[in-house]
């Protein structure tokens, strides 16, 4: 169950772009930015909002890779897995995170840190390329991988 | 007079520690009791160099990079504000090879404003394409289009005015210009530059599109991974709009159109235009069959322009200096330019802006110094992740779209992602697969399920069962005549070009030389 707060918050966003042509992916990234993720409970309020059917909205959400189903650790790892880096060593690096977080992706074994793959960031020329809790970086190997995790663990 | 800094504010600056190295320079003016003025400009494009910052001195702008914070006191201490020596001195920005060997139409303000100020994109040019087609009428403005023999720049290379003309001519209460923003494939950042470092020229293109079509609301679709480039367009149609450069009378032309960015939530295939505009309209990111094309029936079902990112910045060159002299660069029927990306395992990696014709040789050596390995280069995947792998017999074919299509393969979008001796062809064939299985809308089946048997297929191939060779190609065979889109549609490009190429490393024995 949402508690009455989130509830509210849910539907006051929902009421702010109901109106705009095409609304439900703007509602759902309000939604995300407000929450951290879409809960499930959320979606009859967003379909009935909008006039949908509650599986037109599940639909959507779970179309979209960038929408969450449930909360993020508090900390968010995102490594780019594209041709670019691949070609500068991705793999390794995925591989050094998936071992040093105890992971094949997904929470890490102390729940700290969600490690996600990613598909360009658009840094191609400087790869391999990640995302540490919404920071980019580029020309990553496993000592800057280890320092910046490292970091941002401390500073959470 | 307070000393000029430059430091970019685009992304791949930032992810090499741009805003660190701001700060610094701020704290050790302070110390100084130096007074600077700090421009935080878009990237020059010169990547292994960034964070690159830049003195204005009387000799020009002079450069100094990669620059890391804890080398500002250093900086300083040599007096680099005034262009002195340091071993991080790259020189006069003018007189750095790799970019006055370019031809920068479309990228010329890049590095050289600030991405948001309307004042500088007024005194580099702006707005001038605009005012220009403000005062021709519609048809006139096409024309000038169809003239320039602009293609589309997202990799169909289908000809912008003949698309702008079909929405022109159609009747509609609406019509709608939609700008593909969502750069998905590995291998290119050109869109994203123009969204961080050069937004107002996106939002010219646009309104002489709108203008030329009769349209007066506008979307720009903008990938999910692209956060720094939502938040800067954003802004700058606020500016925009605000100056009377958008909105409801378009510089008192009488003429409206809005505009609004739509953000992407990390699908793939909405880069295949229909899947986008299903996307903006709040929907799954399924493929719409065609006809009807979106030309005719588009957003919400209505009339629609949708072109690239770069196709869109490329035409207000094209309106304010005329279409001949943008159709005077380039070779055989590629007009223009093409804002190359030289990506992956290259020494020099960069956006170089050059005219149709250069090739892949002098990309990746003369501008890109070779691998940054120091081996030898074995592939180049032109044209993303949907495009061929190219071995070395055709890097000295001239960069235009039917000189590649002559020989199977595509420029695409101008991504180049360089792999070198130690790259696994078969592995990025499999790769190829399974991004299409993870990507795949799922509205067509050879797409949705030939993706995830080709991983097999390739799979069988590698554990030694060469029988599934002939499999595998059938398998190609099906998803390049029977999907729907591209994504399926052109998967088996990187997967039979590494095949026929590099058979050896799927275990087969080189087979003569077929097509790719």
């Amino acid at each position: 169950m949402l508690t009455e707060t989130t509830r509210q918050a849910v539907q006051s966003l929902v009421a702010a772009k109901k109106h705009l042509p095409g609304a439900l992916l703007p509602i759902l990234h309000d939604i995300q930015d407000a929450l951290g993720f879409i809960p499930a409970q959320a979606l009859g309020d967003i379909a009935q909002a909008l006039n949908l059917s509650r599986a037109e909205v599940h639909g959507v959400v779970s179309f979209y890779h960038f929408f969450r189903h449930e909360p993020a650790a508090p900390q968010v790892v995102q490594i780019c897995r594209a041709e670019a880096c691949q070609s500068m060593g991705a793999d390794a690096l995925w591989a050094h995170a998936c071992s040093r977080l105890q992971t094949q992706g997904g929470r890490s074994a102390d729940g700290a840190v969600t490690l996600e793959p990613v598909y360009c960031l658009g840094l191609c020329s400087s790869s391999p390329a990640m995302v540490v809790n919404e920071k980019l970086h580029a020309r990553v190997d496993a000592d800057k991988f280890d320092r910046l995790v490292a970091a941002a663990g401390s500073a959470a | 007079m307070s000393l000029q800094i430059y430091v970019p504010r685009d992304s791949a600056a930032l992810a090499l520690g741009a805003d660190e190295v701001a700060t610094s320079l701020v704290a050790q003016a302070r110390q100084r009791g130096l007074e600077i003025d700090l421009v935080r400009n878009s990237s020059r494009g010169l990547f292994w160099l960034e964070p690159l910052v830049e003195v204005q001195t009387p000799a020009g702008r002079v450069a100094y990079g990669p620059v890391a914070p804890e080398d500002v006191a250093g900086l300083f201490d040599a007096q680099f504000h005034t262009g002195a020596d340091h071993r991080l001195k790259q020189g006069r920005v003018d007189d750095i090879p790799y970019l006055n060997q370019q031809e920068r139409l479309t990228f010329a303000r890049m590095g050289v404003t600030d991405p948001l100020s309307l004042a500088d994109y007024e005194a580099h040019e702006g707005f001038a394409g605009l005012r220009r087609a403000l005062s021709l009428n519609a048809a006139e403005v096409v024309q000038q289009v169809l003239d320039s023999g602009l293609r589309g720049r997202g990799g169909a290379a289908f000809p912008a005015g003949i698309k702008w003309k079909t929405v022109a001519a159609a009747q509609a209460a609406q019509k709608y210009v939609v700008c593909n923003a969502d750069e998905g494939d590995s291998g290119t950042y050109s869109d994203r530059m123009t969204l961080e470092g050069d937004p107002f020229m996106l939002i010219e293109g646009m309104t002489i599109a709108a203008i030329a079509t009769g349209a007066t609301q506008g979307y720009i679709y903008i990938r999910s991974e692209y956060p720094h480039a939502v938040a800067v367009m954003r802004e700058a149609i606020g500016r925009a709009t605000a100056a009377g450069f958008l909105g409801a009378d378009i510089l008192q032309s009488g003429k409206a159109f809005h505009l609004e960015v739509r953000k992407a939530a990390g699908a793939y295939v909405c880069g295949e235009e229909t899947a986008m505009l299903e996307s903006i309209e709040g929907k799954r990111g399924v493929v719409r069959a065609k006809p009807p094309i979106p030309a005719l029936k588009g957003l919400f079902g209505q009339p629609t322009v949708i072109n690239n990112v770069i196709t869109f910045a490329s035409v207000p060159i094209i309106l304010a200096r005329g279409a001949d002299f943008y159709k005077n660069y380039g070779v055989g029927r590629s007009h223009g330019t093409l804002p190359f990306q030289l990506t992956g395992n290259v020494k020099h990696g960069g956006l170089i802006e050059k005219a149709f014709g250069i090739t892949l040789r002098q990309l990746m050596f003369d501008f890109g110094g070779g691998s940054a390995s120091g081996r030898p280069i074995k592939a180049v995947q032109v044209g993303g992740p949907l495009g061929a792998y190219v071995p070395e017999k055709y890097w000295d074919v001239p960069m235009d779209y039917e000189a590649y299509a002559a020989v199977g393969i595509t420029v695409g979008h101008g991504g180049i992602v360089v792999h070198d001796d130690t790259a696994d062809l078969s592995q990025l064939a499999r790769y190829a697969m399974e991004f299409c299985a993870i990507e795949s809308c799922g509205k067509c089946t050879p797409c949705r399920i030939g993706s995830t048997r080709g991983v097999e297929v390739i799979d069988r191939l590698k554990s030694g069962d060469t029988k599934a060779e002939a499999l595998l190609r059938d398998l190609c065979d099906t998803m390049t005549h029977g999907s729907l889109c591209a994504m399926g549609g052109l998967t088996p490009n990187p997967v039979l070009s590494a095949l026929n190429h590099y058979p050896q490393d799927f275990g087969l024995c080189a087979t003569g030389e077929p097509h790719v």
